[in-house]
Formats: structure tokens, sequence, C-alpha cells
């Protein structure tokens, strides 16, 4: 990825990106929420970007953060650029909501169900926003930093 | 006539395969709407063997999470280690020694072949081939014997270091390897002629879950079954990691993108890691295996009894891990399934602030019920077998 492509998305998107750094070759660029889909169709059909691929999708808790405690962090791979892009978008606790990008790649809707599962992120216009490593029941969210880690709640109680 | 359609049941049938289910290796469970025996409509339900891998990560120190990485796809465990030590090295901007990386080479390879046996070995057992599956159950034991002798474990190796690796080869361990390769040859053709050209399995594995090379993108696909749909992908060729850029092997590419292209690329794949390995052997150089660096290698024994300087990395690196700078990085490696990716997040202490994997098996699984509607309910075996779906590495 090379700082061309950076200045491209830039231009287009000018105002929305926040940020955009590159540490240990890694490209990336922090965008606003509200031009999420617009932009990612623009980097997945533009042909110098062509980013094909959602290697991932995941969420990080910044729990001191004050305005964005939560980042939603997307990976992408270019496979005729051989490229790799970054892409981060900060959420805050009290609107923790963000489009659902499951329309534009089919594997965003399991790596979405994840985020919702594990950190509590609703994504709008998702097709089927339930849980998917934990069970129905479980209260919380328990990737949140303010999550204990030796809490316990079993889906059935110790026997005896 | 009339009669006759009332009384016949025709409307839908609905099943639950799994969570333990004996055609299914893995715990999954498959919720199924059936018109006889077509597929109508597929659940996956995932998250059985769910242990909270990254929150464990969170708590622990860097070189801590190693026996925990082993527990994602316990068939090739040291792919996970060298994924992991590979995105910390790069976290901490370090380069490893070379005799180091033609190890981590040798021994990933193995993993590779050990993991493409498993899963080969599985999926014919599962089409009934009991045969071919103790051939390669046999031919994984040679392998994993052989990594017994380097880190003293079959499964959960724990091999890698930041920095280094736990030991060096053990002594003698290319004539080990010189008097596996023959028998290993030997497993490799039978069960390539029990299976091959195998007219049932032939016929439970050619057309079913093929997936379009469009549709395979969109799901995320990598590894073996990305490639069996005929796009040249892995990351061994595409971003070399280690010393891949300088070994002779080439990718085998599908077609099609049904079970059978799965399987033919898996079978190469095969070949194609010995062919690296011996390569590997051949070229590599004698020198140290750990990188000089007492605060992120642990040094040796010997030195921390005796130098003060040592002792003293060796207490802060026990007691407050290693310590990277702030920043995140996001590192891909080629393992057995596809691309294992981890990506680390680094507040500057000792223990990540965030330590995710990318399971390459995560975004196939999720892709199955589109593989499997329309289809027979016995294809539902095969095409899950190729995408070697793997408990620990979906659910984590």
């Amino acid at each position: 990825m090379d700082s061309d492509q950076i200045d491209k998305i830039n231009s287009k998107y000018k105002g929305a990106i926040l940020d955009s750094h590159d540490f240990r070759g890694d490209q990336t660029i922090t965008v606003q929420k509200n031009v999420l889909i617009e932009l990612f169709k623009f980097l997945r059909d533009d042909p110098e970007l062509n980013f094909k691929f959602l290697m991932d999708l995941t969420a990080v808790d910044y729990l001191n953060r004050k305005d964005s405690r939560f980042e939603v962090v997307y990976h992408f791979y270019s496979l005729q650029h051989n490229d790799r892009l970054r892409v981060k978008v900060p959420i805050s606790e009290d609107d923790c909501t963000i489009d659902s990008v499951s329309s534009l790649w089919k594997t965003a809707n399991w790596y979405e169900r994840e985020v919702w599962d594990l950190y509590g992120i609703k994504f709008n216009g998702h097709p089927d926003m339930r849980r998917i490593l934990l069970y129905e029941e479980f209260k919380g969210h328990p990737l949140r930093k303010d999550y204990p880690i030796n809490k316990r709640q079993p889906l059935i109680g110790p026997l005896n | 006539m009339s009669d006759l359609k009332e009384n016949l049941h025709t409307d839908h049938m609905v099943l639950n395969m799994g969570p333990s289910h004996p055609a299914t290796h893995g715990t999954v469970k498959f919720l199924l709407t059936l018109d006889g025996e077509t597929v109508v409509d597929m659940t996956v339900e995932v998250g059985y063997l769910h242990r909270g891998f990254e929150k464990m990560c969170e708590s622990v120190s860097y070189s801590n999470v190693f026996p925990y990485t082993d527990r994602l796809n316990y068939c090739s465990a040291i792919m996970n280690n060298i994924g992991y030590a590979l995105a910390v090295e790069k976290l901490c901007d370090l380069e490893v020694t070379e005799r180091c990386k033609y190890i981590r080479v040798v021994t990933n390879e193995l993993a590779r072949i050990s993991d493409h046996y498993t899963n080969i070995a599985a999926a014919a057992l599962e089409l009934g081939a009991l045969t071919a599956f103790i051939y390669f159950v046999e031919a994984r034991e040679l392998v994993w014997d052989l990594l017994e002798k380097v880190c003293g474990a079959r499964l959960t190796s724990n091999y890698i270091r930041v920095g280094g690796l736990m030991c060096d080869l053990p002594s003698g361990f290319n004539d080990d390897l010189e008097a596996t390769y023959p028998k290993l040859d030997k497993l490799f053709d039978d069960v390539d002629k029990l299976l091959t050209k195998n007219r049932i399995f032939l016929d439970r594995m050619r057309d079913t879950g093929a997936i379009s090379k469009e549709e395979a993108i969109s799901w995320g696909f990598t590894g073996p079954c990305l490639r069996a749909c005929g796009i040249d992908y892995d990351i061994r060729k595409k971003q070399p990691y280690l010393v891949y850029d300088r070994l002779d092997f080439d990718i085998p590419l599908g077609t099609t993108g049904d079970n059978f292209d799965r399987y033919l690329v898996r079978m190469e794949e095969i070949k194609q890691s010995l062919k690296i390995i011996k390569q590997a052997m051949k070229d590599m150089p004698e020198g140290p295996i750990n990188i000089d660096n007492p605060y992120l290698r642990i040094p040796s024994k010997q030195d921390v009894y005796s130098q003060m300087e040592e002792m003293i990395a060796h207490f802060k690196v026990v007691i407050d891990g290693v310590k990277p700078p702030v920043g995140e990085v996001y590192y891909a490696t080629e393992a057995a399934n596809g691309e294992l990716g981890f990506y680390i997040v680094s507040d500057g202490s000792g223990k990540p602030w965030k330590c995710r994997v990318r399971p390459p098996c995560f975004t196939m699984t999720g892709a199955l019920p589109e593989l499997c509607k329309g289809g027979m309910l016995a294809d539902i075996v095969p095409t899950f077998d190729m995408l070697n779906m793997i408990g620990g590495e979906c659910d984590r």
C-alpha cells in the first residue's frame, strides 16, 4: 500500500478520515462511522484499490478513552495489488451501533455476530443479530475490559 | 388417490445433526430442514469449544500465550506458535537468526503435513474408507514421532518462543527424517491408490460442495479451499515470511472448487511440503537459534547462573514479560487451513491489550449452509470434512 492510494482515499473522503498512520508497514486509516458503507464500496470496487477480501473484522475496547471507547477494526486484502489495509472506526459507549457490511461481504455475517456476542456492539441492518460463540442466556459481553476475568456463568450449575 | 395424498407425509422435517455426531468430527450442530433427503435450510451452531482464548491472552504475559495458541488448531499446533511469534516479533521489530528461520520452516511444514493427513484421513473415514484412514493415521504418527523428538510433545508442541525456539533440533534429526521419507511416500502412494481413482470416493466428492471464485472471495475463503477454486493466493508466495522466498516449491491450484479439488490440492501440498523440508534441511546453516537480547528472549540457564546482567534480564522477562512498544500489528501466515492472522494491540505493558486470532475455518464454516442448501443430506459430510472445521480454532 503506497501513499498515493492513501492520498486518493483522503482526497475523496475529505474530513471523514480522522487519522492515518503506518506502523511496521501496516497502513491504517481511522474513519468516521457515517461514511462507512460508501467508503468500503469504494475500497472494494475502485480498480486502483480493489480490496476484494475482508480478511478480518474485530473490535477493541479502549476502556479509558473518554469519547470513543470502542474501535471496530477491519482488515482488507487486495489480491490484485497484494496489499493490506486496516480501517478503524471509533464508536462511543452511548451509541454502541455501527452499520453492518454483511451486504458487501458475506463473511461479515459471522464476524459481526461474534463482535456483538463478545463486545456488545450492534450492527444496523444485519440479517441475524444473534450471539454466536456463547449462548443466548449469557449476560454481558465478556471481552469488554470491565467484564471480570474470573466471573463464571455456567449454563448448567455444578453437579450435586 | 386423493386419500393417499392426505395420508402421505410431505411436509418438511427438521433434523438436529450434532453437536456430537459420528459422521462429523468436531463439536458442531447443524439444524437441518429436509424435504425428503434434500436440504432445504441449514443453520450451523458453533461455540461448543469456546474457552475465551482472547480473554485469557489479555491476562497473561506475551510469552505465556504460546500454550493457548497450541490449542487453536491442535492438528498443527506449531503453525499457530509460529504465527503468534511472528506477530509479536513484528511488534517488537526484531528478526530471528537464520538457523531459527530454517528450523521454523521445517517444523511448520511437518505440521502442515500432519494437518493434511488428519483432514484426508478423517474425510475418508467418514465416507466409509477405513483403510485409508488407518494408513494416513500411521503416517501422521510418524510425523508426530519426529515432532516429539524435536520438542517433546506430539500435539501441544509449545516449541516456538519470541525471538527464538525452545531448543535446537536434536542430534541426528536429519537421519531420522531421511529414514521416515520412504515410509511416508509408501503410505501416501497407498492412500493415493485407494482414494484418488476410487469410484465411490469420486462420486461422493466430485461436484459436491462447489463454490465459485466470486463467492469464495466474498466468504473470505483462504488456504486449500480457496486454491481449489483456482485463485492463486498462498501467503508463502505472495508475502513470503521466514525463508519461503528462497525455497523452490509449487502451489497447486484446482479448477472447479468442489470437494474433490480440495482433496487433490491437499494431496499435492503434502508432496510440496516434503520437498520444502528436504531443501530447508539441506540449506540450514549452523549458528545460534535465539536472538542475542536477554530482555526479549530468556537467556540460557548457564548464563543466568553465572552473569549478573543475564540474571536481571531473566527475572524481568519472567516477572514482567516481554514489553513491546505501543502499537498494533496484523501478521498473516499460511496455516494448513488458510490465512491464520494475529492482530495484536500493545499498550506498552507486559500483557497484550488485545490478541485477536483470525481463524481460517471460522469463515468457511459460516459458508457451509450456502454450500449444502439444495444438495443431498449425505453431501454435508464430505463438504464439512473438506472445509476442515477445527473446533479449537473456530470457537476459540
